[in-house]
């Protein structure tokens, strides 16, 4: 048996060369996945681990946690605890570090590097062991810098340059004293790294007087553990805490493979998607091997093969069409893994060198899982292959797919369908996240519905085509009724193209609908006219609204304060805005009260008003960050949007008690409203930052919009090899249709069908399945994407369905174009038929 | 190896009543497979002509060129050297195109099996060709047909749901339908048992008597031949023998001929 079965195999290259396809790029999806990010997670890992080789022992401070009326806080890393670890007689030296974002601009006053890995720290003493300089000497003062020998190549930076550059607001213009090479991970994966002299930096990040870890490096032969007990006895310990160097770079490597593993299982996600729709071809395929085998097939029934060993047959089959996708598959996923580094290395983002991993893990999963899904998915054709009764062998008749059972397969697909709607619709009236898991189970129950009644809504649906066919004459009307002549199969090619666009057509819709509405949102609730912010997302320091009340037009500035604070025993997250200026800045909807802040008069939303159960005119008791308590009464009640939220505070009521104030956001508005000059007054007033930004609402919505399509495109290109897999299927379907019908392809052929019209025979037939199949995949789509909506919805007042008309026509288009392309080499096929041999064929 | 005919074959010459236009014809028609030493001759320079309103039946043993003979001329086959002609059309000079084009309008089909679309029913498979060429059927002329073969009460049905020899007689009303120069079949009643076989060749004959249709069939059996007016017999690509008004046992002792004379040889 096992040689009949490698015989099929060789027997039938060409026809499984669309299946071996198709597992091929699913599991080039998969290991590609496995390669890039293992190769890239132990890069980071080996980058993280030389950071660390500066510290035997780090000792941080303990987190105060809150207690009645004081907020938690970290413990104060002093310089007396540095010269006390230093002192402990293990350590050969202690370094006080402190951290903190720095944006540098380039000489175009251009942002240098990724936002968020723009960092800045301090050098210690006249010689710092961590940052060895290339050429200059170390800062001094505020006025001097130190900048990463990679950045300062960027940007063309060299000793005595003036850079500009800002820390939380303020530009500051230092002179480049010295630059210094350093392993520090962020600046291999391209961020840049600024060093002040230690002073400097801790008044720049606001930490003055204070420490964010204290770095001991161990005499030698001294060991970290035995450092590390050293340390705990001389150090306060309530205070701080002490972690080894190897801890630190082991948790560290935790760390990254955890946020690896988030990438990778999003990856696997979609290229499990594709080796789904990979599975519908596999199906496909092999049911036609057996059918076409039947005779065969039962040949060795009646010879005396069992029913198992039939089965085992085409199982046996299977598995080696699996090994040879798994293997073509894994060489083109190294590839894939290749390819996705050197992308991301285009794409602005470098990535850290290091060699390509390929792990055992790698290579066993690329089989596992073409081998599986191969099998898994021939399995059904394999059972169907072993009913084949010894007397068919008899039989002159030509085994066609038998339309048995579609009963049973409708109510079957019925049943799922429906309750996979109830389960959605239930989902639908529930509160947010309470519905996700019920809305995802009720998708994937109506997704197998819909699937399994495919070959029942394949007639009516192509029916309704049949008009727009009629005017292709002949070849129109043979292309329709074609296309429904084998229903399972037609459904399982229409359903692989169905998954992708029911998928690709939801995400429209829903990110359609939400970038609307948080564009409404914004644009409801705000009537400033700019809203300055860093462009990190980091908050502003107060100089900043300071200044911008200084500039010329100005009308009115509120800032959006963070601070924290203790009410009834709990930590309560309040925002400071100017009382005097906020009613005009924002527009929110009042529900109770007047919308007044100033003094002990402050506005609560909803949400808060009812979990502390607050009217207008209610009263509380504040304590804030420095423990001291103010008396508040609520003056109105509104309602929140999702981006502002919570009890807001008059900034003169709150800032006597912040040591740290600062700011997420800074509300501005002109005399003038919106325009280009009042946008650069302002800009000019904090003086022309790189890292702040000043966006009148347009602005705001064009980024909403930008943050959307950016991850919209992600999406359609993840879900593209989906599609590209269907478009095998297509593919692999009408090769089949055509082999199949060869003799009747003939005979029209001899009656008088010209290629012309044979071709379009095909490809009309193509187009029918792929548009069946994507409007299928378009209605679920929108199904789903409303339902998703209104779940989301249920939290944002503003929420409303947006249909993409436009982009859902283009997906219709793209189905057709699917079709079309699809049928180019099979119609070929079909014309350039030998006429004579393919009547004679039996 | 000679298969020139002996002198007492002579064929009997064509009946002086038959009108002598013709609707075919080959003329030193060859049809070489392959180069050199791997050389195949399945024709080789045969001339014969198929006169109009005549059923001829072309005979000879496996291989002896007889279905090659009826593919060139029906256009369905290119041929090494010579010439066809349909009507007044010259073959050897279309294009596939053309040659379609031909086919659709000038000739009609009958083949031994697969010859109807499982998807379309009766009427459809037999109006098929005017479709094709986007004609409408001369109503008229589609009812004499459908009666003749008898198929009025099946025309809605689906080939599935039709027995073997009703089959074939949907194919013989779609040759007839268009009203072609010249049908050819090739071995028609090879698939069918006796009865079924005798009713489409009882049709064949009648369209040719009655309504003048030209028909030329391939056929290995000596009872289907003898429905013909003529019968020619090929062996190793050449024509050598031709008979009229035959009958199954002159028909079966000519072949027997040959037989004895391939064995002896």
């Amino acid at each position: 048996m096992l040689r009949t079965a490698l015989r099929n195999v060789s027997a039938h290259k060409a026809r499984l060369l669309m299946t071996l396809l198709a597992v091929m790029l699913g599991v080039a999806f998969v290991s590609g996945t496995l390669v890039f990010t293992n190769s890239l997670s132990e890069a980071l890992q080996k980058q993280s681990a030389k950071g660390f080789d500066h510290v035997d022992v780090a000792v941080t401070p303990q987190w105060k946690e809150a207690e009645g009326d004081k907020v938690g806080a970290y413990r104060e890393l002093t310089r007396e605890l540095v010269d006390d670890s230093a002192a402990v007689p293990g350590a050969a030296r202690a370094i006080g570090t402190v951290q903190g974002f720095t944006a540098i601009a380039d000489k175009d006053g251009k942002l240098l590097g990724d936002g968020f890995q723009s960092q800045g720290g301090n050098y210690w003493g006249t010689n710092d062991p961590r940052y060895p300089l290339v050429s200059g000497r170390a800062p001094k003062g505020e006025g001097e810098i130190l900048i990463d020998s990679e950045s300062a190549k960027r940007a063309g930076y060299q000793v005595g340059d003036t850079v500009r550059m800002s820390v939380d607001g303020p530009v500051i213009e230092p002179v480049v004293t010295g630059i210094f090479t350093t392993d520090d991970g962020n600046v291999a994966a391209g961020g840049s790294l600024t060093l002040f002299d230690t002073a400097s930096a801790q008044k720049l990040f606001g930490k003055a007087g204070t420490f964010d870890e204290i770095a001991v490096k161990a005499k030698d032969g001294v060991s970290e553990t035995e450092l590390r007990a050293q340390l705990e006895k001389a150090l306060p310990s309530d205070v701080v805490e002490t972690t080894t160097g190897t801890r630190l770079a082991d948790d560290q490597a935790e760390a990254i493979a955890s946020s690896m593993s988030g990438l990778k299982q999003g990856l696997l996600v979609f290229a499990g998607i594709s080796l789904f729709v990979g599975t519908f071809i596999i199906a496909n395929t092999f049911t036609m091997l057996v059918a076409q085998r039947t005779k065969e097939l039962a040949l060795m029934r009646a010879v005396g093969a069992s029913r198992r060993q039939v089965t085992r047959s085409v199982l046996v089959e299977a598995f080696v069409v699996g090994a040879v996708a798994a293997v073509a598959g894994l060489v083109a996923g190294v590839g894939v893994g290749v390819g996705l580094r050197s992308l991301m290395g285009t794409l602005d983002a470098p990535m850290p060198d290091g060699p390509l991993v390929i792990s055992p893990g790698t290579i066993g999963s690329a089989f596992a899982v073409g081998i599986l899904v191969t099998m898994l998915a021939a399995w059904l054709p394999g059972r169907r292959a072993a009913k084949i009764p010894p007397v068919a062998a008899m039989s002159a008749v030509h085994a066609t797919a038998t339309t048995k059972s579609l009963v049973l397969r409708n109510t079957l697909g019925a049943l799922f369908s429906a309750a996979g709607v109830a389960v959605v619709l239930a989902a639908t009236t529930m509160e947010g996240s309470d519905g996700q898991a019920p809305m995802g189970l009720g998708a994937v129950l109506l997704i197998i519905g819909v699937f399994i009644l495919t070959p029942l809504l394949s007639r009516p649906l192509i029916a309704a085509a049949a008009p727009v066919l009629r005017v292709f004459g002949v070849s129109g009307k043979l292309a329709r009724q074609n296309s429904v002549r084998n229903p399972r199969r037609t459904a399982a090619t229409a359903s692989a193209l169905m998954i992708g666009l029911t998928l690709i057509t939801g995400m429209t819709v829903m990110a359609g609908s939400l970038q609307k509405s948080i564009d409404k949102m914004a644009a409801s609730a705000i009537e400033a006219d700019y809203m300055v912010s860093m462009a990190n997302g980091h908050p502003l320091s107060p100089d900043v609204e300071k200044k911008l009340e200084r500039a010329g037009d100005v009308t009115a500035v509120s800032p959006m304060r963070n601070a924290h604070a203790r009410i009834d025993g709990e930590t309560e997250f309040v925002t400071g805005v100017n009382g005097a200026t906020i009613e005009k800045l924002t527009e929110f909807p009042v529900v109770q009260g007047s919308f007044e802040v100033g003094g002990s008069r402050v506005v609560v939303d909803e949400d808060t008003a009812t979990s502390y159960g607050w009217k207008a005119g209610s009263a509380f008791t504040i304590a804030y960050e420095d423990g001291e308590k103010q008396k508040l009464t609520v003056s109105g009640v509104y309602q929140a949007n999702e981006m502002m939220s919570g009890i807001m505070v008059d900034t003169a009521s709150l800032d006597p008690h912040q040591s740290e104030p600062a700011d997420m956001m800074v509300m501005v508005k002109t005399a003038d409203g919106t325009s280009d000059a009042a946008k650069e007054s302002l800009e000019k007033a904090l003086g022309t930052n790189p890292a702040i930004r000043v966006q009148d609402k347009q602005d705001l919505s064009n980024e909403i919009a930008k943050m959307f399509t950016l991850i919209l495109n992600m999406v359609y290109g993840l879900l593209a090899m989906a599609v590209v897999v269907a478009v095998l299927g297509v593919i692999n379907t009408l090769a089949m249709s055509v082999f199949e019908r060869s003799q009747e392809i003939g005979m029209l052929r001899a009656i008088g069908l010209d290629r012309r019209g044979i071709k379009r025979m095909v490809r009309l037939e193509s187009l029918v399945i792929s548009l069946f199949g994507g409007v299928l995949g378009l209605g679920l789509g929108v199904f789903f994407g409303w339902a998703a909506g209104e779940l989301v919805g249920s939290r944002m007042a503003t929420y409303e369905l947006v249909l993409p008309w436009a982009r859902m026509g283009l997906f219709l288009l793209l189905a057709a174009v699917v079709g079309v392309l699809a049928a180019l080499w099979p119609a070929r096929r079909a014309a350039r038929l030998n006429v004579l041999q393919a009547i004679k064929a039996e | 190896m000679t298969t020139a005919p002996s002198p007492g074959l002579r064929p009997e010459g064509p009946p002086a009543d038959r009108t002598t236009a013709v609707a075919a014809r080959a003329t030193e028609l060859s049809k070489i497979y392959g180069q050199g030493e791997t050389q195949v001759v399945a024709l080789d320079r045969v001339s014969v002509g198929f006169r109009q309103a005549e059923f001829t039946a072309i005979m000879g043993p496996s291989g002896s060129g007889k279905s090659t003979l009826m593919h060139c001329v029906a256009g369905l086959d290119t041929f090494s050297s010579g010439s066809v002609r349909i009507g007044e059309t010259e073959l050897g000079s279309l294009k596939d195109k053309q040659l379609t084009k031909l086919r659709r309008d000038k000739i009609g089909f009958i083949f031994q099996a697969f010859n109807l679309l499982p998807t379309l029913s009766a009427l459809e498979n037999i109006t098929l060709p005017m479709d094709i060429a986007g004609r409408k059927p001369d109503k008229e002329w589609l009812d004499t047909v459908i009666r003749m073969v008898g198929l009025s009460d099946r025309l809605s049905h689906r080939p599935s749901q039709l027995s073997g020899g009703q089959q074939q007689r949907v194919a013989v009303a779609r040759a007839l339908a268009s009203r072609p120069d010249i049908i050819f079949g090739d071995e028609p009643t090879g698939n069918l048992d006796s009865r079924s076989g005798a009713e489409v060749l009882g049709f064949l004959r009648n369209s040719v008597r009655e309504l003048g249709q030209t028909v030329v069939m391939v056929t290995h059996d000596p009872v289907a031949a003898a429905y013909a007016d003529r019968v020619i017999f090929l062996a190793d690509g050449r024509i050598v023998d031709e008979v009229y008004g035959p009958t199954a046992d002159s028909v079966l002792d000519r072949m027997k001929q040959f037989d004895a004379k391939g064995r002896t040889s």
